[in-house]
């Protein structure tokens, strides 16, 4: 029960972080119905940009509060250029371009930008400077049970935050409504005055400061950042906004959930379900394999990356347009 | 001698390189309502397009209140209190009724008179009233238009192009649509109305030109035009 419980808690902060970044795919989607194969790199930028201003400021003496917000702080703007600047200069000439070009483009963005990177930074992990002391809390009454660390506490309200700051943003705002509007009927949009090159600009920058807020997140939450982190987490994000319905941001919020609790408790069970030592009696032949090691399995814990594409092939198979997604139709 | 509020001076419009519009000229005055009819294919979508910045035209001008609008963003011309109503209505299917109005009030910034608007619209349109909350898209082919009329309104338009508001409208509606553009007009709003239910716009407006395969073939008061034995031979479905 306590580690069913312990997977759940870090699934819970896992998936926020994809639901911040799946929010970002299906905000641009929604918009123009493009993927936005950048959008990972973009969240691995905000995790870089954050690092370099926390290790500068690491031993100013200066509170962690305050260098992890300076680092926050950095990444939101570079983040929010980098989306403009990919917007303006590779997708908006191709707007009106078969949906292949674009799409062709985005992943040729996302290896730019990961070179870009490694130019900067480098091509080694590179790990953030502890400035905040790890603390976990008990979330049970035994010694030894589950617990939630303060940096996911905060990961979760963080996130939580974003997404309610969003929501209100595109259902409550004019920039919003103008948002929808120029998903539905862009020409009309047009027509009532609204600026789509603008609103399309919005809408990536928004995208890119949501990923920068990811970066920061996952950065800090695994202590690592690397050139090419985008790759694995933008996909599994992507994969998180499809199972949601991509287009759809209470769908993209839904997925990064389940996507991050599935990948949890994939990897906290799947290796003793698929145990071969207990599958001795049905399927004899581990001896000396359970002999040298009883947790021996088929899918162990270093599988839990595969459960979102295992995720992603079985929604395009069942359920394309995702759980809450209502639009069918020709998508890319 | 008025200043027209809209003049389209020899306005060709091609698509790749098929000429739909072939050098047409046209003028609407300040405070009337103008018709433009003809049969499918002459042209007047694209005439409308053109004049509000939607399609590219391959020459001539676009002449609004003594200014070339010619190769301005539509945007740019909606600001200008310029408003299409587009063919087939174009309402934001999944936006609600309330929020298809505050887009149409977009390029507005007073709140306050924006507000009255809305009632004012939900006062000549009682059903959308009732459904302000629903989404455009599940509304009827006639609350649609008003619909969209009324979101055309929210921008206090000075000139108002309607592209064939009753087509695929039962007939009341057809009625109740044109007594509408009819009371807009009266409220001092510029209209160039396009119609394929010729008699009734006609009858409705001050002037009119006709349009046929990218030209316009006759333009003459509305009145003259409906007695004008070529039109009642071709449009009006009467014997000459
Ligand atoms: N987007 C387009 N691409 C190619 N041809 C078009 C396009 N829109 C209209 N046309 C052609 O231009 C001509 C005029 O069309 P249109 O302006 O819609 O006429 P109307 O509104 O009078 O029916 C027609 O022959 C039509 O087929
Ligand atoms: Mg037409």
């Amino acid at each position: 029960m306590d580690i069913f419980l312990q997977q759940i808690v870090n699934g819970l902060t896992l998936g926020c972080v994809y639901a911040v970044v799946a929010l970002g795919y299906t905000m641009v989607y929604g918009i123009i119905q493009l993927i936005n194969f950048a959008h990972g790199e973009v969240v691995m930028i905000g995790a870089m940009v954050a690092f370099t201003v926390i290790t500068a400021l690491a031993g100013s003496g200066a509170p962690p509060v305050i260098i992890v917000l300076a680092g926050i702080t950095a990444a939101i703007p570079v983040c929010m250029a980098t989306g403009y600047i990919v917007e303006r200069t590779a997708y908006r000439p191709l707007r009106n371009a078969p949906r292949l070009a674009p799409l062709i483009t985005a992943i040729g963005v996302s290896i730019v930008l990961q070179h870009v990177a490694m130019m900067i930074w480098g091509r080694n992990y590179i790990s953030f400077p502890q400035i905040v002391q790890f603390t976990p809390y008990h979330i049970t009454s035994n010694p030894n049970g589950a617990t939630i660390s303060n940096i996911q506490i905060v990961i979760i309200l963080m996130s939580v935050a974003m997404m309610a700051l969003l929501l209100g943003l595109v259902y409550k705002t004019r920039m919003g409504i103008a948002m929808r509007a120029v998903s539905q009927r862009p020409d009309v949009a047009g027509l009532m005055g609204v600026n789509i090159n603008s609103v399309i600009s919005f809408t990536f920058m928004i995208g890119a400061a949501l990923g920068a807020l990811a970066g920061v997140m996952v950065g800090s939450y695994y202590g690592i950042a690397h050139y090419q982190m985008g790759f694995l987490l933008g996909l599994k994000a992507f994969s998180a906004a499809v199972l949601g319905g991509i287009g759809n941001l209470g769908g993209a919020v839904l997925g990064g959930i389940l996507m991050g609790l599935i990948e949890s408790l994939g990897a906290g069970y799947m290796g003793d379900i698929t145990n071969v030592c207990t599958l001795d009696k049905f399927l004899p032949g581990f001896q000396s394999l359970c002999e040298a090691n009883p947790n021996s399995s088929f899918f162990g814990s270093n599988y839990k990356d595969v459960y979102a594409f295992i995720v992603l092939i079985l929604v395009l198979v069942f359920r394309p347009q995702g759980l809450l997604g209502e639009r069918t139709g020709d998508r890319a | 001698m008025t200043t027209p509020l809209l003049e389209l001076k020899n306005l060709k419009i091609a698509y790749g390189g098929i000429n739909a519009v072939k050098g047409i000229s046209l003028t609407v005055n300040p405070g009337e309502l103008t018709t433009l009819i003809g049969a499918n294919g002459a042209g007047k979508t694209s005439t409308l397009k053109a004049i509000a910045g939607m399609v590219k035209t391959a020459s001539g001008d676009v002449i609004y209140e003594g200014e070339s609008i010619t190769h301005q963003p539509s945007y740019t011309i909606a600001r200008k209190r310029l408003s299409l109503v587009p063919e087939g209505r174009g309402v934001f299917p999944q936006l609600t009724v309330e929020e298809n109005l505050a887009m149409g009030a977009y390029i507005r910034n007073d709140h306050a008179e924006i507000k009255t608007d809305v009632e004012r619209i939900f006062a000549m349109f009682a059903r959308l009233k009732e459904r302000r909350a629903q989404t455009a898209g599940t509304l009827s082919g006639g609350e649609q238009q008003m619909l969209a009329i009324g979101r055309a309104l929210m921008a206090r338009p000075k000139l108002l192009l309607l592209d064939e508001p009753s087509m695929g409208l039962a007939p009341i509606m057809v009625q109740k649509i044109l007594e509408v553009v009819r009371e807009v007009a009266a409220t001092g709003v510029t209209i160039l109305l396009v119609e394929q239910n010729a008699k009734l716009a006609l009858e409705v407006s001050s002037k009119g030109y006709v349009m046929d395969g990218g030209e316009i073939t006759l333009a003459d008061d509305a009145k003259a035009l409906l007695t004008n034995p070529k039109v009642r031979e071709a449009y009006l479905g009467e014997a000459a």
